[in-house]
């Protein structure tokens, strides 16, 4: 689950990882307002969206005084940005971060991921703030640095200080900067983060070390035991479809093309998307429907792909072992008889129950094309949609 | 022969009590397997589908001499029942159960370090040696004995190529599912290495997905040590970068674990990748007629 940065700011003060002051706005004259109260001589009007690279589309602004705080907020509010992280369709802008200015005299980056490799999580930094890591990590892997933690006893003390050496921290600063280190890692493990990455870490004119940005991911499966956490879910930054899937236990991933998919698993779901782009057809959704679905849950999945407009057709492809494939074949006749079908449906059963689904089928007087194969069935839906 | 489990593993449940492991109970004992017990804190003493349940794991172990146990667990006490597994000293322990967070796992590798058991999953369907042992939630009957040995982080897409295989007459010694997490207790490579050591396995299909690097290495490790052929599949060569593809650990990110990479490493290292999915089993079949090998992993 991704948060806004001032959210992630709240939680890193939290932990004592000093921010800087910032209030969020959702109006302009809430905008102008924050800047009053932080008044300091300049502030940084910064757009809230679930996606990087906003300086480079205009989404922040330093404002030297409460008019041009006005002008700004104006201008980015309401604005859609494009990003390499949003897609060609953008994110619009509906909050403001209000931030004081801060004199910055160098610039770092730092972040903790889980590192598969390791099987830990691993503390990365680089002398090279505020540019993409990932372009660091191409161009220059010398300037990345990293630390392996032991979860059982956490970023020790010296991880943090030759980290901090290593990225050249000013010497009197190394203490500041390798206690934020260590208080930021503890932000990660008490909140079950996936990723927490500051970019840029600034030091400052005035000798402090600062995060000047926060970009904070949780995982998925914990935020169960994180209940202020779920509160900070902005469902404003995710697609319709996905949420009203997520509320059926159903994992659906909204894609560009016109070939609505329903499968069983994961796996068989990524792979029915290959096999028809294979047979030079767009798939619309990656869509798994679970191991332990009802029928029921199989209507409302059937419900999701045809509420995207983008559909021509759909392809349901089941290799039924725990799910049978009766309990799919009875929820796709329920759902295709409740909300009309228009649209060409190809369905491939496989697996246990397979003959009492596929007469399931037969017998619903639908007009259904059953496929014999995953392949078979892939370009049967790419001819029908044409 | 065969890995990890064979006719005479004795398997306790974990989480015994629970409707999907009841089920499941049910159907890998009619499959044959050697269910010995299961476990729920609270109902020791009872019985499910006729057998004995304990209040822990050590107990059951030592009341039923089972050396393998399958958990059902729910997510927020699954890792705290692969570490009570692993203390109570099992050889094996298969974890079906999925949603685990992620930092849980790092704790419970950490924890197993140095330790005896070999953990599979979490998130995965089983293990299954054909007529012999099923521990998990596949559907036993698309499984035919015989000599491919089949390693996969998805479980649909294991029974795909087990279907594939099976309708083909080829038969399989183990199919293994090591999961779709990124934190897991078995990777490719171990896999690997059993079915390298273990005389009954003639050859070997490994299915992976986007996210991460395992398929690379493996590819790497199979290079210079397999003796037998390996060909493979990767899922997810059309996901968008970003985004999760179910699995917490399928997803590109910062330009890594795309399909294309994967599949160009494991060309590079003499495994035959399939096209598609449904030719999983025809590039088998084509690489053990290459190798004269069909014939006898078509008769077992």
């Amino acid at each position: 689950m991704n948060i806004h940065e001032y959210q992630g700011k709240e939680i890193l003060r939290q932990y004592g990882v000093s921010v800087p002051n910032g209030r969020v706005a959702f109006t302009v004259d809430e905008a102008v307002e924050a800047a009053k109260e932080l008044g300091t001589e300049v502030v940084v009007v910064k757009a809230q969206i679930h996606a990087g690279g906003r300086g480079k589309a205009g989404g922040v602004k330093v404002a030297k005084n409460l008019d041009e705080a006005r002008t700004y907020a104006q201008e980015i509010l309401g604005k859609t940005l494009v990003t390499h992280q949003t897609g060609p369709a953008g994110k619009e802008v509906k909050r403001l971060l209000i931030e004081e200015g801060c004199d910055i005299s160098k610039e770092y980056y730092i972040g903790l991921v889980l590192d598969r490799a390791t099987n830990s999580v691993v503390l990365m930094a680089s002398e090279e703030g505020g540019t993409e890591i990932e372009e660091v990590a191409e161009k220059t892997p010398e300037k990345i640095f990293k630390e392996v933690i032991d979860p059982v006893v956490g970023l020790t003390g010296f991880q943090a200080r030759r980290i901090a050496f290593n990225i050249n921290i000013p010497t009197k600063l190394i203490n500041k900067a390798s206690k934020l280190m260590v208080n930021l890692y503890t932000a990660f493990v008490e909140k079950d983060c996936s990723i927490a990455e500051i970019n840029p870490l600034v030091v400052t004119g005035d000798g402090n070390v600062m995060a000047l940005d926060a970009k904070l991911n949780f995982d998925d499966n914990a935020i169960y035991r994180h209940k202020d956490i779920a509160e900070f879910r902005d469902l404003d930054e995710e697609d319709a479809k996905e949420i009203e899937a997520s509320k059926h236990g159903l994992s659906y991933i909204s894609l560009d093309g016109n070939i609505g998919c329903m499968v069983n698993g994961a796996g068989l779901a990524m792979a029915t998307m290959d096999i028809i782009k294979h047979y030079m057809g767009d798939p619309a959704n990656f869509l798994d429907v679970g191991g332990g679905a009802t029928e029921e849950k199989v209507k409302e999945a059937f419900k999701i792909i045809l509420s995207d407009q983008n559909v021509k057709g759909i392809f349901v492809n089941i290799f039924g072992g725990i799910m049978k494939c009766d309990i799919i074949a009875a929820g796709v006749v329920a759902a295709a008889k409740e909300l009309g079908l228009d649209v060409p449906l190809v369905v491939r059963l496989e697996g246990t129950n397979v003959d009492l689904g596929k007469k399931i089928l037969k017998e619903s007087g639908l007009n259904i094309t059953a496929a014999e194969s995953m392949a078979d069935g892939a370009q049967k839906i790419v001819s029908l949609v044409g | 022969m065969s890995v990890y489990i064979n006719k005479d593993t004795k398997v306790i449940v974990q989480g015994i009590t629970g409707s999907t492991a009841l089920f499941h109970t049910k159907q890998m004992l009619e499959y044959g397997t050697k269910i010995v017990g299961g476990v729920t804190p609270g109902k020791g003493g009872t019985e499910a589908e006729g057998v004995p349940v304990f209040n822990t794991v050590s107990e059951a172990v030592t009341e039923t001499g089972a050396n393998a146990s399958v958990i059902y667990v729910p997510a927020p006490f699954a890792a705290d029942a692969i570490l009570e597994a692993v203390d109570a000293e099992l050889d094996l322990v298969i974890c079906i159960t999925e949603h685990i967070p992620v930092l849980d796992m790092v704790k419970v590798k950490r924890y197993m370090e140095g330790k005896k058991t070999r953990l599979i999953g979490p998130n995965c369907p089983g293990v299954i040696t054909p007529e012999e042992c099923k521990i998990g939630i596949m559907p036993g009957y698309i499984h035919k004995k015989g000599h491919v040995g089949v390693v996969s982080r998805s479980g649909t897409l294991t029974y795909e190529a087990v279907h594939q295989l099976s309708q083909e007459g080829i038969g399989q010694s183990t199919a293994v599912g090591i999961g779709g997490d990124p934190v897991n207790g078995t990777d490719f490579i171990d896999v690997l290495k059993a079915f390298n050591d273990d005389p009954e396995t003639h050859a070997v299909i490994m299915i992976g997905e986007i996210g991460g690097t395992a398929e690379e290495e493996a590819a790497l490790w199979v290079k210079e040590n397999m003796t037998k052929p390996v060909v493979g599949f990767i899922g997810g060569r059309t996901a968008p970068a970003g985004k999760r593809m179910g699995h917490a650990g399928a997803i590109i990110s910062g330009g890594k674990g795309t399909a294309d990479e994967k599949i160009r490493v494991m060309n590079e290292c003499g495994i035959k990748v399939a096209e598609t999915p449904s030719v999983m089993g025809e590039t088998l079949i084509s690489v053990l007629k290459e190798k004269g090998i069909y014939e006898p992993c078509k008769t077992h």
